[in-house]
């Protein structure tokens, strides 16, 4: 899928990255912990959270994720979207909660960048 | 005190190094947290080293640089660069780890609630470090510091003795 069509799919907002929506996108990872998402996101994947601080989009820069998309109409603060902006890492928001924001990608086709913590070194 | 993963010699002693660094990190803030890693993953990635090693070792470095943010009043990270392995040292001036072992333990953490809202602290930044590096080793004194130092293949075959 690409990003414009999960924008339409979450009827969600984009607040960075109006120039890559044509990002493909095939797994997603979601979680409010950034230590789980330092152990357990995969590059290229998309990034569930309710988290809006900058250390979101530094994670994500850390593990080159192709986009954010902040659930529960959650909206960053400015400084969070300048360095957003300065990273080049798209921030979508959208009013489903996270559970229906995974659901409905799922129904898509996205996948998570894993099943399981245990079905792969999870680690490497 | 300290704990070892993987060896129990000082691995780079004998190696030139192609590429050394140092980046001062400021302590008792987040308003610069995570520039650093980020500029050592820029770096990196103008080195033709694979993804997978830039990206473990952005990480380890993130995590590191978070804890001194955390924890301590002021710190450094040591970038190494050889052919056979990057070498990540965060080292801190700051309150230093009462019992290792225990902050080794997932789940273990001491962290205040201005580290949760931003999404750490559940006790995990320490084994994230060791699980991505190759050799990772631990020290620190009380009411001094701590001094991490983990270190990332890029040769399979590099075994650090």
């Amino acid at each position: 899928m690409t990003l414009r069509e999960i924008k339409e799919l979450l009827d969600a907002e984009v607040l960075v990255g109006h120039d890559q929506l044509d990002k493909e996108i095939k797994t997603a990872f979601g979680a409010d912990l950034m230590s789980d998402v330092l152990a357990f996101a995969k590059a290229g994947s998309l990034l569930l959270t309710g988290l809006t601080n900058p250390q979101v989009i530094r994670t994500s820069d850390v593990l080159d994720i192709a986009a954010i998309i902040m659930v529960r109409g959650k909206r960053p603060s400015p400084e969070t979207l300048r360095l957003a902006e300065e990273l080049l890492i798209p921030v979508l928001t959208t009013k489903y909660i996270l559970f229906e924001t995974a659901g409905k990608l799922y129904a898509k086709g996205i996948v998570g960048c894993m099943e399981r913590v245990d079905d792969e070194r999870a680690f490497t | 005190m300290a704990a070892w993963k993987g060896l129990t010699t000082n691995v780079l002693s004998h190696e030139p190094a192609i590429y050394e660094n140092s980046f001062p990190v400021e302590g008792g803030t987040y308003e610069n947290a995570g520039h650093v890693s980020s500029q050592i993953k820029a770096l990196l990635k103008g080195m033709k080293i694979s993804k997978e090693v830039v990206r473990r070792a952005a990480l380890v470095t993130y995590e590191s640089e978070i804890n001194i943010c955390s924890y301590a009043r002021s710190g450094k990270i040591v970038l190494q660069v050889t052919p056979e392995h990057v070498t990540i040292e965060a080292i801190d001036e700051g309150q230093g780890i009462v019992d290792i072992e225990l902050a080794m333990q997932e789940g273990y953490s001491t962290a205040t609630d201005r580290i949760r809202e931003m999404g750490f602290g559940a006790g995990m930044g320490l084994c994230n470090i060791k699980n991505f590096s190759d050799f990772f080793r631990i020290t620190s004194e009380i009411g001094k510091g701590t001094h991490l130092k983990m270190v990332i293949r890029i040769d399979k075959d590099f075994d650090g003795i």
